[in-house]
């Protein structure tokens, strides 16, 4: 194994996918000598040249739109769209075409298409910067949508989604680019599959359920919670669509209480629907409601304290899970330490 | 005429006359309550697909509007698959998913049948790029109206197909309204012509009702994508003898208008004249290919009425090519994970 970050891992995945297959290839505003907005594609242009690196003129709804055209033809583009929020501008081909043509053209034609998108916030990027609603996607049949949160959960995903005869929506987030972890050597070979989630960390007392970079907010609270004798399980969906409903219920059959942690907004969200499933399986299991750990209910404010308000965090983690599991006699924590 | 054969220019007749019938009888199913949803039917524009579609090689690609049960059936789509998919019928050629809206042949490469307006324009970009990236002598047609053009996508696409240099003919079926829109309040410019110097790409204005010269703008136009040239735009001047849809009375056109139209500058009865004229057809021949037409159309109504419906199993079939991936959590808890 060796440690590298969450932008290394996918540049590995689309590399060995371009060398594994010569249909491969990839599209999006300053990938190939600009290296990707966020460095993910950086030196591929030099390596694979400018038939399967391309850059786009400034134009998503071409970008994707070009993609499903070339994928129905046999080619599997990897299709990168800057930010989430912009890829509202390529919603309609997301939606109305990547989704739909398999199913109203009658299972006919193939769409082996990967959408590439970062979201999320915290770098004082602004309103329109700084978004996270996947659930916009995760709501649509026909449409599969991931969001790995550790690198190695994001190189094997990426390879599995290219490899995918179906539509992906890969959903990676701005802040995690330069997390590290752990990966097999080069030339080890492995894939992730697109419909299992992961339990990240071990647990009895409470089970929270989380993704992308709420994974990490949510491993370092439960780091916390242990020092007060509360014991988390920490859940990485990795797919909302499809989701590993199993994982969930058997963690939530273990622990009885839950708590969805999310960075995007709360209201009609991917946490209420993931609820909402829990409930609907779950009930007769509960001990507690379900608490929700999410970002504030306002467009992303650019000054600092504003937009840390905004964002959930490990501290809001925290009372969520005190909130529904009773307090526990534990060793006494001097007053100095659990600062957050 | 026009370096055809005779048997070829009577094919283009049937087929013109084929495209007719079968609207006409698709607007009668539609009142009798046989075909739901929307119906847009081609009658008047025959001259333009088939021109247009007949001028391809049978590997070139069509991407289409929803005003394509035209262009399917010269694509080569069995008019009984396209009757049995305007029925809702299992054995409609989107097994009865998909509707007028999206016909669909991956074989006879007749990919849709888009119902989002111009939509067609930035997927034949990526089609083109599917055909120069895998070094194909193939082209990819894209046919819309004069309102595809107002949608950012007709921009976006022309402009990459273009600097791209794609094997994409883009022809404009200007038929001088988009719905109930006159083009005079929906272009602050009244010819395309300007648009195609605009992305860098030759520009053609061809009489669509004249099936002849479509075929031949279209032949030029793939001619020159064949040969790495790039993408043309044609625009097509047609009209479309009825409503929008069929329930659209279409009253922001006068009677007048539509009836001098139909009186004179109907497709098919302009060949029949051409042919007759250059005595290249009989009375005869022209009545026996409407005979055909006829029998071919009565025959797709009685196999639409005579084929089942899908069942309900068929509901959630091909949601995903991956089926644990149709929905969240299958209503049959017995669905395998994997």
């Amino acid at each position: 194994m060796r440690v590298i970050t969450y932008r290394d891992a996918l540049r590995e995945a689309i590399r060995e996918e371009m060398q594994r297959d010569e249909r491969v290839y990839i599209l999006g505003e300053d990938i190939a000598g600009y290296g990707g907005a966020y460095s993910v594609t950086k030196g591929l242009f030099e390596e694979f040249g400018e038939k399967r690196v391309r850059d786009t003129p400034l134009a998503e709804e071409v970008i994707v739109g070009t993609a499903i055209g070339s994928a129905i033809t046999g080619l599997r583009p990897i299709a990168e769209l800057m930010t989430m929020n912009f890829s509202l501008l390529a919603s309609d081909q997301i939606i109305n075409s990547a989704a739909k043509f398999l199913y109203m053209f009658g299972g006919q034609t193939r769409m082996p298409l990967v959408v590439r998108m970062p979201g999320g916030g915290g770098a004082q990027r602004g309103a329109q910067h700084s978004q996270f609603f996947e659930t916009l996607y995760a709501h649509i049949p026909g449409l599969k949508v991931v969001m790995p949160a550790t690198p190695y959960d994001a190189k094997g995903m990426l390879k599995s989604a290219i490899r995918d005869d179906d539509p992906v929506i890969f959903v990676e987030h701005e802040l995690l680019y330069n997390v590290k972890g752990e990966v097999p050597d080069e030339g080890v070979e492995y894939t992730l599959p697109l419909n299992r989630a992961d339990r990240k960390r071990e647990g009895k007392d409470v089970t929270i359920v989380t993704f992308s970079r709420m994974v990490h907010i949510s491993l370092q609270a439960a780091e916390e919670l242990a020092k007060d004798g509360i014991e988390a399980e920490v859940i990485d969906l990795r797919s909302l669509r499809p989701i590993d409903l199993d994982l969930i219920l058997e963690s939530v059959r273990k622990t009885n209480r839950v708590v969805v942690a999310e960075e995007g907004w709360k209201y009609y969200g991917t946490g209420q629907g993931i609820a909402a499933l829990i409930y609907e399986h779950a009930f007769d299991y509960m001990d507690a409601p379900i608490g929700h750990v999410t970002g504030k209910d306002v467009p992303m404010p650019y000054s600092k304290p504003l937009e840390q308000a905004a964002l959930p965090s490990r501290a809001d983690v925290i009372a969520a899970v005190k909130a529904i599991v009773p307090a526990r006699t534990a060793t006494p924590v001097p007053a100095s330490a659990g600062a957050q | 005429m026009a370096g055809l054969s005779r048997a070829q220019l009577l094919d283009l007749h049937y087929q013109m006359s084929l495209i007719r019938l079968f609207e006409e009888k698709a607007g009668e199913a539609y009142t009798l309550g046989k075909i739901g949803g929307f119906l847009h039917l081609y009658i008047g524009q025959e001259a333009t697909g088939v021109g247009a579609i007949t001028a391809l090689q049978p590997t070139d690609y069509v991407v289409s509007s929803y005003r394509e049960h035209g262009h399917a059936i010269v694509k080569g789509l069995e008019p009984r698959a396209v009757m049995a998919e305007l029925y809702g019928k299992a054995t409609g050629c989107s097994k009865g998913r998909g509707g007028s809206m999206h016909m669909f042949s991956e074989k006879l490469r007749m990919f849709g049948g888009q119902a989002i307006v111009g939509a067609q324009i930035v997927i034949a970009t990526g089609i083109g790029l599917g055909i120069q990236y895998q070094e194909a002598p193939d082209v990819a047609l894209t046919l819309f109206g004069d309102g595809a053009v107002d949608e950012g996508a007709f921009h976006e696409g022309l402009n990459l197909s273009s600097l791209w240099k794609l094997p994409v003919v883009f022809l404009c079926e200007n038929n001088e309204y988009s719905m109930g829109n006159t083009l005079a309040k929906a272009w602050a410019v009244s010819s395309l012509e300007p648009r195609a110097a605009a992305y860098g790409m030759p520009y053609i204005s061809v009489d669509g009702m004249d099936v002849l010269a479509v075929r031949e703008a279209v032949a030029t136009a793939a001619a020159r994508a064949r040969n790495g040239e790039g993408p043309t735009l044609i625009e097509a001047h047609t009209y479309r003898f009825r409503g929008h849809s069929i329930a659209d009375p279409a009253a922001y056109r006068t009677r007048d208008e539509e009836t001098r139209w139909k009186a004179t500058r109907d497709p098919i009865t302009l060949f029949e004249a051409k042919l007759r004229e250059a005595g290249l057809a009989r009375d005869e021949d022209l009545r026996a290919n409407h005979e055909r037409a006829n029998d071919t159309v009565e025959d797709a109504a009685q196999f639409a009425d005579d084929s089942p419906f899908p069942t309900l199993d068929d509901l959630y079939d091909d949601v995903l090519l991956d089926g644990t991936g149709a929905i969240a959590w299958r209503d049959k808890p017995s669905t395998p994970r994997d």
